[in-house]
């Protein structure tokens, strides 16, 4: 320690010695939790710091408009979309279909996937059952099968929904079916001793405690289901915002294609933001017993 | 009438090239009406197992279990239990956790709600009806779990080592609570527990168990909770040389098992 040293370490080392070191938590907080801090205003930089990179890209003409556009053609050509339409149906049109095949597929592998998911936590014998198909087509790109879909089922709506709704149904089979174990036994054995029946059991301990991995499994399923719109919509398509993307492509209209890129990330960030809302007024217990 | 478990035998198969293991041996325990038995043991005794038995959840290899006359089949609403903890239901509130029994009874509301209320009246608890039971402590979520058994209102309640989790200073307030409660209601209590002064003064009868294989050893009759209940304060009846020559006594017991564990 030496007076012109107003804070001393009493370890000697380099820079990246010194940044590797531990410190002590400020009060309130807890030591050494991993990635513990607020990152709020560090996103709205990396945000703002990428449109003024977009910017200063497209203002000094580094890059031709035909690759990236200005974010101000994104916004004219928006504006321009709404009022005419593209190809024909109008901006809320493609929202709109594009939004019936996600939910619709959505829901029903939600009907379908969600009881099925249980059923295989519950019994041997569903799970001996339906686990061999479903983990051999989970792993397989729908893009993949795309064309089976198209054979079996021809080019219409069918074969759209269905697509989105394989790649739904795996995530909210699998979340519902490992849902089943997160019930602790103290819990199951208590509701057996105060003379609950299997079903009771089922329905008052085992479906509430699969609830939170549920949700997440429906977060994760939704987000699947616009991973795979773009596909279901390259086929013999005129409506949606994956034809838009795929058709405005073809004819190099760039601004299109990222404006189409941009309503569908906020479509499916406003219904994560949803399901993240539903799910704390839903468990606000999870993990937290 | 009351519990009687005749003759049993628990043998659990070998599993993993071990050989089977004989949980518990020829266990023979009366359990009366209104008495409170605790069960005390070194790890791997068999306690739980025993409790396992007469909650119905494990069915003996030989011998049985007896419960007012009629053979123990199954768990079922005469022997509700009281787990160490994580056994409430977090997305219920307190009065529908604590009235959680009657609900699979299929009781209409208004009367679930009158009969968790007096048991939440008797367990200090009132006024947290409506709060969620994960914002509790340690020492009333366990309050709400012994609330919850009484609420069904068994023949016999099982407490598997119901006060493990909680800190020292709770841990006594809260076996005075049950002793309370116990002379309140006249249930009787199968108590499972690792600490001796614990057992000693909430129990009627302790058995002390062995393991290896998990066998009763020892059984005393004790005076010390009806001493306490008569109005001695719980210190006095701990701190008395009684208490104190019993507890060296079974703790010298415990630790022979201990010691001679492979």
């Amino acid at each position: 320690m030496t007076e012109q040293d107003p804070m001393p370490t009493n370890r000697p080392g380099g820079l990246f010695a010194r940044l590797a070191r531990a410190r002590p938590t400020k009060p309130g907080e807890i030591y050494g939790i991993p990635g513990q801090g607020n990152t709020l205003w560090l996103s709205v930089a990396s945000i703002a710091l990428f449109f003024f990179i977009w910017w200063l890209v497209t203002f000094m003409g580094w890059v031709k408009p035909l690759f990236i556009p200005s974010p101000m053609a994104i916004v004219t050509k928006f504006a321009s979309v709404w009022n005419t339409g593209f190809t024909g149906t109008p901006f809320l049109g493609h929202v709109w279909i594009s939004t019936a095949r996600v939910f619709g597929a959505f829901l029903l592998a939600c009907a379908i996937g969600l009881p099925l998911g249980l059923a295989m936590g519950m019994s041997p014998i569903m799970r001996g059952i339906f686990d061999p198909p479903i983990e051999f087509y989970r792993p397989i790109p729908p893009l993949a099968y795309l064309p089976l879909m198209i054979i079996w089922f021809g080019i219409g709506e069918p074969s759209k929904v269905l697509l989105i709704f394989l790649s739904v149904f795996a995530p909210v089979v699998l979340g519902a079916r490992s849902g089943v174990k997160s019930a602790g036994i103290e819990q199951i054995h208590a509701a057996y001793s105060f003379g609950a029946t299997r079903w009771q059991v089922m329905r008052f301990v085992i479906m509430p405690s699969a609830m939170p991995e549920i949700l997440t499994a429906m977060r994760i399923g939704i987000g699947f289901g616009w991973t795979t719109l773009v596909a279901a919509e390259m086929v013999a398509s005129t409506k949606g915002l994956g034809y838009m993307v795929l058709s405005a492509s073809q004819f190099l209209q760039t601004p299109v294609v990222i404006m189409g890129i941009f309503v569908i990330a906020v479509i499916a960030f406003a219904f994560d933001l949803l399901m993240r809302f539903v799910e704390h007024h839903v468990v606000p217990w999870k993990g937290r017993m | 009438m009351g519990l009687s478990i005749e003759d049993v035998t628990v043998v659990f198969p070998a599993a993993d090239r071990r050989p089977p293991v004989a949980a518990l041996s020829r266990i023979n325990l009366k359990v009366e009406d209104a008495e409170f038995v605790v069960a005390l043991g070194a790890s791997g005794c068999g306690k739980s197992t025993l409790l396992n038995l007469i909650a119905g959840f494990l069915s003996p290899t030989s011998g049985k279990l007896v419960l007012d006359g009629r053979q123990v089949s199954g768990p079922g609403a005469d022997r509700a239990v009281v787990f160490q903890k994580h056994a409430l239901l977090p997305w219920l509130n307190v009065v529908d956790n604590v009235a959680f029994s009657l609900q699979i009874q299929g009781i209409g509301k208004a009367q679930r709600y009158a009969t968790a209320n007096r048991f939440l009246g008797m367990l200090g608890l009132e006024g947290f009806q409506t709060a969620p039971v994960y914002t509790l402590s340690g020492g009333m979520q366990q309050r709400v779990g012994i609330a919850r058994a009484l609420t069904c209102d068994p023949r016999l309640l099982l407490m598997d080592e119901p006060l493990a989790a909680l800190d020292a200073l709770t841990r006594e307030k809260a076996q005075e609570l049950i002793l309370n409660v116990w002379n309140d209601t006249h249930k009787s209590v199968f108590f499972i527990t690792h600490s001796v002064e614990e057992a000693l003064f909430v129990g009627t009868q302790l058995v002390v168990m062995s393991p290896r294989p998990g066998r009763i050893t020892h059984r005393f009759d004790l005076p010390f909770s009806r001493q306490f209940l008569s109005g001695m304060p719980a210190r006095q009846v701990k701190a008395s040389p009684e208490f104190i020559r019993l507890r060296e006594d079974v703790l010298k017991i415990i630790f022979a098992d201990e010691g001679a564990a492979p």
